[in-house]
Formats: C-alpha cells, structure tokens, sequence
C-alpha cells in the first residue's frame, strides 16, 4: 500500500525508476482516442470518468474536425478509438463516423450496448455496421448477478438482447468483417482474472447458454480513481485494493502501456497520455492540444505517471485492448 | 510480536517463506502453480475445489485468497456458495461414515 504520508505519485514513480527507468517514454502515437462526451445513459460504479446523464463535457464539432484532420494527415495514426461517456449520445458522431470512416484506418467505438436499445440511439447498430466500426461493448460481468450489481436490475437481459440484435447484423461474426470485441471489468475491489479464463467464461454464459457471440474478451482493471476511487473509499476497501495493486506490479506491463503509443484527445481538445490522466486533469507534458499536434514530439514524449498507473501494470497489465502482457 | 496469530497482512507474507529453506519452498510454489492452472480442469473448476477445501481446513489465509481468487475468475456468489456446501457435506459425509467404526464396536460390546 502506498504510504499516506509520500506525495501522489511517488510510490509509482520510484517503482518504475528500479524496474523500468525513467523516464517512461511514449514510443508511438499509434492510437488517437477522443473522449467526446462525458453524457452517458448509465452511472455505473466503476465509471472512472463520472460520466452520467447529467455529466457536463461535450467535443465541438470544430475540435472534431480538427481531429480529422490531425489522422488524415499523419500515416503514424493507425486508429481511432471513439469513448465517452456514452458516444452515441454526442450529436456530431455520425457525421464524424462517415468521415472518419473514409480515412480507411481502425475505426473503434466503445459502447455501453444498452444506449441503443431505444430511439433515437438504435440506428448506431446500422451505421456502426455500415463504416466497419469495431465496438468495444462494456460487458462488465458474464453473470445476470454481477452485471445488475453494477448497472442495475435487468441490465444482464438488455445486454444480451443488443448482443444478438448485433450479431443478427454480422458483428461477432467470422467472415463478417465486423468485430465485436466485449470489455470485463470486475464488480468490486479485486483484481481481474487471467483473460482466457474469462473469455472462456463469457463464451460459454453468452454464447453457449444464451446463443450471443463475440470475437475477444478483453479484461480491464478498475482504476482507483473517479467514482470506483469513491466506492473503495466508501466501502473501505482503498489501501487493501492499493496493496493488491503494488504486489502485482509487473514491470512487463508497464513496458507495453497502452500510454506509449497512444493520445488521448479531451472533449476540449487537450492532449492526454491516456484516459485516466484525462480524468484526473494530468495533462500531457507541455500542455499541447490537438490543433498543435505534433507526431515526432509527441511520439517521445514523457509520459504523466501517478500511483494509479499501478492499475495498468498489475499482473498481466490493463489497457483498451486488454491484458497487455499475457 | 502482535497478540493474535492471526493476522491479516501475513498472507502477503506468504510468499516470503521461501527465505528460509529455499529450495523446498520454490519446489512447492511451483508444483502449487502447476496444480492449480488449468489443464484438464478449468482454473474457475480449480478455484471452486480450492475454495472448498480452504473452508473445510478453516484456514482464514486460504479463505481470503481463494474468495478473492474466485471473484476474479467472475465466478458467482451462488456458485461459491455452491462449493462450501460440496465441502460442508463431505465433512458431514466424513463424520457420519466414521460412525460405522463407532457402531462396529457397538455391535461387538453391547450385550
């Protein structure tokens, strides 16, 4: 655990100065994520952004636009990966998706699912399809217990419901071209379990049971920040979940960060090392927004890192896509 | 030294037993690791059988990892609960099948 009295920060930085050196270097800009809104439909408990329906925080369509244009210009970007918030409920992400679409480069959107059971939000499955948007479904548990436990009651049955209603179109289907990948995150204070495990656990409670497919699970560690640092604090569960974190500090992980290839765009058009330093207001050394972006800068930066950099370097580590080190 | 002899932060130390008596101490993490990842049984099978005998044995270190162990592995409340009472009946099972050396001597010393 962190001793209380050290600077935030510190603990992190000093084991990562014996393990890997400092400082942690970006060595890419592979992926461009924006963060465009910070509305959601859902307030779930392990949200380490705050999103909410009444989240303030919207991307204008001129930062938009600029992010366009910054992935059209530079080859280095290989992906865009849209997340909120709850993405569909931006009103400029149509007319972003067709455009980006046309850049021919990784097109991700990170859903919560259930945002599209309902008008006017049902037609993103269609345009989704259309653009050859791989979704990222936030799936946090395999279980109709610990699904409803985070989200609330009947979420497990809406989920499977948009599972299918994807499948029906393709998504999570081999040969279709439209992947659909699922997000686990634990419900509660502890750690996620090895990925294939889990996976396998997935595919046989959606798939096998309830007939949903998918393509890959990836699992993602709770950040001890945002509303989960709020419920670990509630539930008194911090400087046990922060124990937990350091002891399985791997040192692999935090080679592979998703932070050293990766910009995170804030709805305001700030630079971010990743997501979470976007939620914690750690902006990216120099402070450069996305209308200055320059990729050979950028591309070594140092990176911001702070004790909840421990989430994505715990065990197998964390990122977007999942275990970084399995 | 504390009071109790039970405490909390002695299963982090755990894996520091191997300080003394290293060699042996490495031999049984290995083969703890080996036993317990998957192969024929899923780790989700394994993480239930461990949970299982963790509370049979009343063994509050093993309790508190294989709990933790089995919510990692998104196994259900229910399914854990499940699992404690495999092993709560195999102790019962255990204690009634010893009953028959009990009545075995019954047998052969009351009149």
């Amino acid at each position: 655990m962190a001793a209380p009295t050290l600077p935030a920060g510190a603990a992190f930085t000093a084991r990562l100065g014996e393990t890997v050196g400092l400082p942690l270097r970006a060595e890419g800009v592979g992926v461009l994520q924006l963060n465009i809104t910070r509305r959601c439909n859902l307030a779930c408990r392990h949200c380490h952004v705050g999103a909410g329906p009444g989240a303030g925080g919207e991307m204008s369509a001129r930062t938009m636009d600029s992010c366009l244009e910054t992935a059209a210009k530079y080859a280095e970007i290989t992906t865009i990966d849209i997340t909120g918030g709850a993405p569909e409920m931006h009103p400029g992400l149509e007319t972003f998706l067709l455009k980006a679409a046309g850049l021919g480069k990784r097109l991700i959107v990170r859903s919560n699912l259930v945002i599209m059971l309902a008008p006017p939000f049902t037609r993103f499955m269609e345009i989704y399809a259309r653009n050859k948007v791989e979704i990222t479904a936030s799936v946090p548990s395999s279980t109709a217990e610990g699904m409803d436990r985070q989200r609330g009651a009947s979420s497990f049955e809406k989920v499977i419901r948009m599972l299918k209603r994807l499948n029906a179109l393709g998504y999570g289907r081999a040969g279709s071209g439209l992947t659909l990948n699922l997000a686990h995150n634990p419900a509660g204070a502890f750690l996620p379990g090895p990925q294939k495990a889990i996976e396998s656990e997935y595919r046989r409670r959606l798939g096998g049971e309830r007939g949903a497919e998918f393509n890959s699970l990836f699992c993602i560690t709770n950040m001890p920040i945002g509303r989960y640092l709020d419920y670990l604090r509630e539930s008194d569960n911090l400087p046990g979940y922060m124990s937990e974190l350091e002891r399985a500090y791997n040192p692999e992980a935090a080679k592979k960060a998703m932070c050293r290839n990766m910009v995170s765009v804030g709805w305001d058009g700030a630079l971010y090392d990743c997501d979470f330093n976007q939620a914690l207001g750690l902006p990216v050394h120099g402070g450069d927004r996305i209308t200055d972006f320059d990729p050979g800068r950028l591309a070594r930066r140092e990176i911001v890192v702070n004790d909840h950099c421990y989430g994505c370097t715990a065990g197998p580590g964390s990122g977007c896509q999942g275990a970084l080190a399995v | 030294m504390p009071d109790s002899y039970y405490e909390k932060q002695d299963l982090a130390d755990f894996p520091n037993i191997v300080e003394h008596a290293r060699e042996q101490g490495q031999k049984f993490f290995d083969y703890y690791g080996s036993a317990t990842a998957a192969g024929g049984l899923s780790e989700r099978e394994k993480g239930l059988i461990a949970l299982a005998v963790a509370m049979t044995q009343n063994c509050p270190y093993c309790i508190d990892s294989c709990t933790n162990k089995c919510l990692s592995l998104n196994i259900s409340q229910d399914e854990m609960m499940e699992a404690v009472h495999v092993g709560a009946a195999m102790m019962a099972g255990v204690t009634l099948a010893h009953s028959t050396q009990m009545r075995k001597i019954l047998r052969k010393k009351v009149m």
